[in-house]
């Protein structure tokens, strides 16, 4: 089926786009809205068949990402290959890419059926009836085939939206915020689905997501973005263990950032002055440039004990219960410290010991091998501002 | 102080002043119509008098008398739309899809015409047809155009003046069509491998079509009944229904034809737009 390539590419490699198949490679992509650099010089490879989440908040730059793959925009500089074959300028219908797009954009006019068989009957394939019905069973909705997108509910839309992009087994399938317009509960359940369903179609899914938890659930790596640059690139559980700056110390859940100095060294561990209290941490997890650091420990990592009894690991005394709110599962405690910061500690309810109360004194501990270091220059507030437009419901 | 008003009275009140404008102007109007269309003339009588005398043949005569303008008004009506069609839908699609910031001008620009009486503007069109306008010299000087023929006084230029007036009624409707198409539906035709043309096929126009069916509505219905056009800018040759209406009430002053011609007119008009409307199956009409 060759189109041809539209004016002014450079290609001259004889492989149709359409065909394409492989790695995902942006290289030294810039975007620009006048002075305003949307993506700003990135370089990512997305491997093929893996399940791989941009991951960052409004107008980051994620989006834009998304848009130029898709074909949807152009980038101002850089190139976009997949495979071997150099895509940077082909029409979105000349890429081997579909989108799953934010609120679906199923088409009014056609029935669930025809929506599915789009794609299909563009590309002149023959068994059309054959592939919806199959891909229509695998989103468990054959019953909807004659009924039109506005009569189906918003989850239902959302399978459909799915369903006519997978049909076309893509090279590439991106989703655009896929589950931004759907509740909590039926959010969980459809991102534990779209990774099975990842599986079992076996195909590469980039997702764009604002909602740090859907990426991690779902995902195999996350890129984090912020203002159009990649932060951090890993598995969720490097991101979240191992957070390289305080951007996604804070994006991904929730971290106490306490500023300290690098003391001196014992084997592989630093050791780390704060406030006047020796801690230790590993040297690997440091990513500190001179001897400032911020140590940051995740609040459900820290243990609380009354003064007095004992320790384990690292210590901070002296931090008074400031509030204490029990949510079931986890009693969330306020820890104010002496040099007047407060630290958050999740305390799990498992150990029938009866919670603190306001006002108590208390000891502070974890293992120092849960401390991740930042670099001191860190803006400690950085990716913990909300956007209330992308605060879900 | 206030005044709760039973929940069950309120939309019935809201309902009441444009029940009693068109039950007075419209509904008795009708009525009055339908009676004379049947009567025939007092014998004797002077010329305007009038009798019931529930003459149906009154229809039947009316018809076969003026056959020709009824197939004329029907046939410049038809290519009035369609041209109104192939103009005003690029036009809507532009200011939709293309316009920017020049958007709201543009809307303006469109409904612009009806600042100026209907009247004034087909006579101008006479101008623009004519002898002297800069239309029929440059045509002539580019021999697209024999040296004695002319354009007005022609069923060329009746359907032009149609055209032109009813241009803003074909392109306001497909405007609010197109421009309702959530953009990302196009995107999306485009991700699913169909190229420009394809989408606008697949894609633009089905969702257009309210839009298209409002439209030829608003410019069909009016142009078959219309006689400004065929009598400012038209011949005797290009006599529509509506001229024959007109001189049947206010120049012959035989109304009982006039209003048996009405009722035809209607009748065929209402028949014609039932017909396509099924035909175009849109459900969700504006």
């Amino acid at each position: 089926m060759g189109r041809g390539f539209p004016k002014g590419t450079r290609q001259l490699v004889s492989i149709d786009p359409i065909n394409a198949r492989g790695d995902l490679r942006l290289t030294r992509i810039t975007k620009s809205y006048g002075d305003f650099n949307a993506v700003d010089d990135l370089t990512l490879t997305i491997p093929k068949g893996s399940f791989f989440a941009l991951l960052g908040p409004s107008g980051c730059g994620k989006t834009t990402t998304l848009r130029m793959v898709a074909g949807l925009e152009e980038p101002t500089v850089g190139s976009i290959h997949l495979g071997d074959t150099d895509i940077t300028t082909t029409r979105p219908y000349q890429r081997p890419i579909n989108t799953v797009f934010q609120n679906y954009a199923l088409f009014p006019h056609l029935t669930i059926f025809e929506n599915i068989a789009f794609g299909l009957r563009r590309r002149g394939v023959k068994d059309v009836k054959e592939q919806v019905d199959k891909v229509l069973n695998l989103v468990e909705l054959p019953h909807l085939a004659e009924r039109k997108p506005t009569q189906l509910s918003g989850g239902q839309q959302q399978r459909i939206a799915l369903a006519r992009a997978i049909v076309n087994r893509p090279a590439l399938l991106l989703l655009d915020e896929p589950l931004g317009a759907l509740d909590l509960k039926l959010r969980r359940q459809m991102q534990i689905e779209l990774k099975w369903i990842q599986r079992e179609v076996g195909l590469t899914f980039v997702h764009v997501t604002h909602d740090q938890e859907e990426a991690m659930t779902m995902a195999d790596t996350i890129a984090v973005m912020n203002e159009g640059k990649i932060e951090q690139m890993g598995t969720p559980a490097d991101l979240y263990d191992d957070p390289e700056t305080a951007f996604v110390a804070n994006f991904l859940g929730q971290s106490n950032l306490i500023k300290g100095k690098i003391e001196g060294n014992d084997g592989d561990n630093l050791v780390i002055d704060l406030f006047g209290q020796k801690i230790s941490m590993p040297k690997a997890r440091s990513h500190a440039v001179d001897n400032s650091l911020y140590a940051g420990i995740r609040p459900e990592k820290f243990r609380i004990t009354r003064t007095g009894s004992a320790v384990r690991g690292n210590t901070l005394t002296g931090g008074r219960i400031e509030d204490v709110s029990y949510i079931g599962v986890s009693t969330q405690y306020v820890v104010a410290m002496p040099w007047g910061q407060e630290l958050m500690v999740f305390e799990q309810n498992d150990d029938g010991v009866p919670p603190f109360n306001k006002g108590e004194e208390v000891v502070i501990s974890w293992e120092p091998s849960f401390t991740f270091g930042l670099r001191g220059d860190e803006d400690v507030e950085a990716g913990t501002e909300v956007n209330p437009e992308e605060t879900p419901e | 102080m206030s005044i709760t008003l039973p929940k069950v009275r309120v939309p019935y009140l809201l309902l009441f002043p444009g029940f009693a404008f068109l039950f007075t102007f419209f509904i008795l109007p009708i009525v009055n119509l339908a009676q004379t269309s049947t009567q025939t003339p007092i014998p004797g009588g002077d010329t305007g008098q009038y009798e019931q005398s529930f003459a149906f043949s009154n229809y039947i005569n009316a018809f076969l008398d003026n056959r020709d303008q009824f197939a004329r008004s029907f046939v410049y009506a038809t290519l009035a739309t369609i041209f109104a069609l192939a103009i005003a839908y690029p036009l809507a699609y532009a200011i939709a899809f293309k316009s920017g910031k020049f958007k709201n001008i543009l809307l303006v620009l469109v409904v612009a015409p009806f600042f100026t009486s209907f009247l004034l503007r087909t006579i101008a069109w006479k101008q623009i047809l004519g002898e002297e306008g800069f239309l029929v010299p440059t045509l002539r000087s580019l021999h697209l155009m024999g040296q004695q023929t002319t354009i007005t006084s022609t069923a060329v230029a009746v359907v032009a003046g149609m055209t032109y007036n009813f241009l803003p009624f074909m392109t306001l409707p497909l405007y609010a069509s197109l421009e309702r198409i959530d953009p990302r539906t196009i995107e999306a035709s485009g991700d699913l491998y169909a190229n420009g043309i394809t989408t606008f096929r697949r894609v633009t126009v089905p969702l257009s079509l309210p839009g298209v069916v409002a439209g030829t509505l608003l410019t069909f219905i009016p142009a078959a009944g219309d006689y400004v056009n065929a009598s400012i800018l038209g011949s005797p040759n290009t006599k529509m229904i509506g001229n024959v209406i007109e001189s049947r009430y206010f120049k012959i002053v035989d109304y009982p034809t006039a209003a048996a011609l009405s009722f035809t007119l209607m009748a065929a008009i209402l028949i014609l737009v039932t017909l396509y409307i099924r035909k175009a199956g849109t459900e969700e009409l504006v």
